[in-house]
């Protein structure tokens, strides 16, 4: 009888605690040259001069950051990782969460970070000092790499984030009026000109999940479904009238862009998640 | 940098009735001075300071809140980065802070009706900065000193000299608003 052969790689937990202090370290320091050029092309197309001027502030800032490696902001974020684990990996010689929390602390040490983790949400709210735990994601996927995206997540807009569980019948107008009346009742708090990450389907714990997934896809690139492309389209034109403007100063510029991810569901659920990002979208992905 | 906004006041602190009473919500204004940042867990100290001992460790008198912590601040640095944090989760503390003599705050986002009405009352105003511009706004923090709550990690009271800030009236001394009539001028239907 043929054995069967069975290949693993392996990987050492070491190494996945550099990668995601690496991670963490450019993600604060450092926004994308896509969001860059966006917000650059926003300024062009923004009417209000004190939307002007808060998107001319916001421009600068992320030059500073990144010349002088310093923490685009001083929520530095909740550390929020996705990971994709190929299941032909073998991670050895420690622990994948602890090897993600290590890196997460020494990101947060090292870069002068702010840590903005309570352990008790609510009786002792004492601060663990660490900015850990990290809120970690993982799907077991076929290959045999750890493709790990990390994000630390501010709280000015997750704060402002919302979820409901619509009726089927309700449809696609009431998903634009709730969310909407989502970014309308933010106004300033999340920080404008937002990306509004939209999870529609699956269940109410999923919908959330790919929402905030959903955030981080490469900015503007729609979703390859044209139906749902062309809400993301309709929402984001719908949103951009709402007059918040930049930093709710006022103007045409609220959102910058609006990603819709969605699932099957229930037959008789249509569950919808907007989790709002702001302008400073942080993020860095790696592969082990 | 500043757009179409070529004039701005200059303040100084501690702020003066008299400076106050000329601000005009929208105007941009240029803050030199001392400073102490604040955010909530500070602000529910210094709340229940004054229910419980009717005194505070600061003297609030004519000073300016700045709803913010820093990063810590890298060697050669005087300050970490240092920008707005939402100032609605200090609205349930802020009407009793302007009664004991503060006299402006700087955050971002709009207000309560109850801290539109009390800033009236105590001839106060309510800056904003820009959010998410924290290493920029660093630039002009030229002290920073931590002076009470340290065992607060997050949240400490720090005293700040802050040279010349660009920041904008929110609120003016009136009660007017610039996030209630800014976007009003940019709403269009679709």
């Amino acid at each position: 009888m043929r054995s069967n052969k069975l290949t693993l790689k392996e990987i050492k937990a070491s190494l996945i605690k550099e990668k995601v202090k690496e991670l963490f370290l450019e993600a604060n320091y450092q926004i994308s040259l896509d969001l860059m050029n966006l917000l650059e092309e926003n300024l062009k197309k923004e009417t209000s001069p004190l939307g002007q001027y808060a998107l001319e502030a916001i421009i600068e800032n992320n030059k500073i950051a990144l010349s002088e490696r310093l923490p685009l902001c001083q929520d530095t974020g909740l550390g929020v990782l996705f990971l994709e684990l190929g299941q032909n990996v073998h991670i050895v010689e420690g622990d994948l969460k602890e090897a993600i929390n290590q890196g997460v602390r020494e990101a947060y040490e090292e870069g002068y970070f702010r840590k903005l983790v309570v352990d008790d949400p609510l009786f002792e709210r004492k601060n663990t000092k660490t900015n850990t735990p990290a809120i970690i994601y993982t799907d077991i996927v076929p290959g045999d790499n750890l493709k790990i995206l990390a994000i630390p997540k501010g709280f000015g807009a997750e704060n402002m984030s919302t979820l409901a569980m619509l009726k089927p019948s309700d449809g696609k107008d009431e998903i634009i009026n709730f969310i909407l009346e989502t970014v309308k009742k933010a106004g300033a708090n999340p920080c404008p000109p937002t990306i509004i990450g939209i999870g529609i389907g699956g269940t109410i714990d999923q919908s959330m999940i790919i929402a905030k997934k959903a955030i981080f896809r490469k900015i503007g690139q729609h979703n390859t479904n044209p139906k749902y492309a062309s809400l993301e389209e309709e929402i984001l034109e719908k949103i951009n009238c709402l007059g918040i403007g930049p930093a709710g100063l006022g103007g045409n510029i609220t959102s910058l862009a609006v990603h819709i991810d969605y699932l099957p569901t229930h037959i008789a659920g249509l569950p919808v998640a907007v989790n709002i990002c702001c302008h400073s979208a942080r993020y860095a992905r790696g592969v082990i | 940098m500043v757009g179409n906004y070529d004039s701005t006041k200059k303040l100084s602190t501690p702020l003066k009735n008299s400076q106050i009473v000329q601000l005009t919500a929208g105007d941009l204004v240029e803050i030199s001075g001392y400073l102490y940042t604040a955010r909530d867990s500070a602000h529910q100290k210094l709340f229940e300071l004054i229910k419980k001992q009717g005194k505070l460790p600061i003297k609030l008198k004519g000073q300016i809140l700045f709803y913010a912590g820093p990063t810590p601040a890298k060697p050669g640095y005087p300050c970490g980065s240092i920008g707005p944090t939402s100032s609605y989760r200090m609205d349930p503390y802020t009407p009793l802070l302007l009664e004991y003599g503060l006299k402006g705050m700087i955050g971002k986002g709009s207000r309560s009706i109850e801290v539109i009405e009390s800033i009236i009352k105590n001839k106060a105003v309510y800056f904003v900065v820009i959010g998410g511009t924290a290493a920029l706004i660093a630039k002009n923090v030229k002290q920073c000193e931590e002076i009470e709550f340290k065992d607060l990690t997050g949240e400490i009271i720090y005293k700040i000299y802050m040279n010349n800030l660009t920041a904008i009236v929110a609120i003016d001394a009136y009660g007017n608003n610039i996030y209630d009539t800014e976007p009003q001028k940019y709403k269009s239907n679709k």
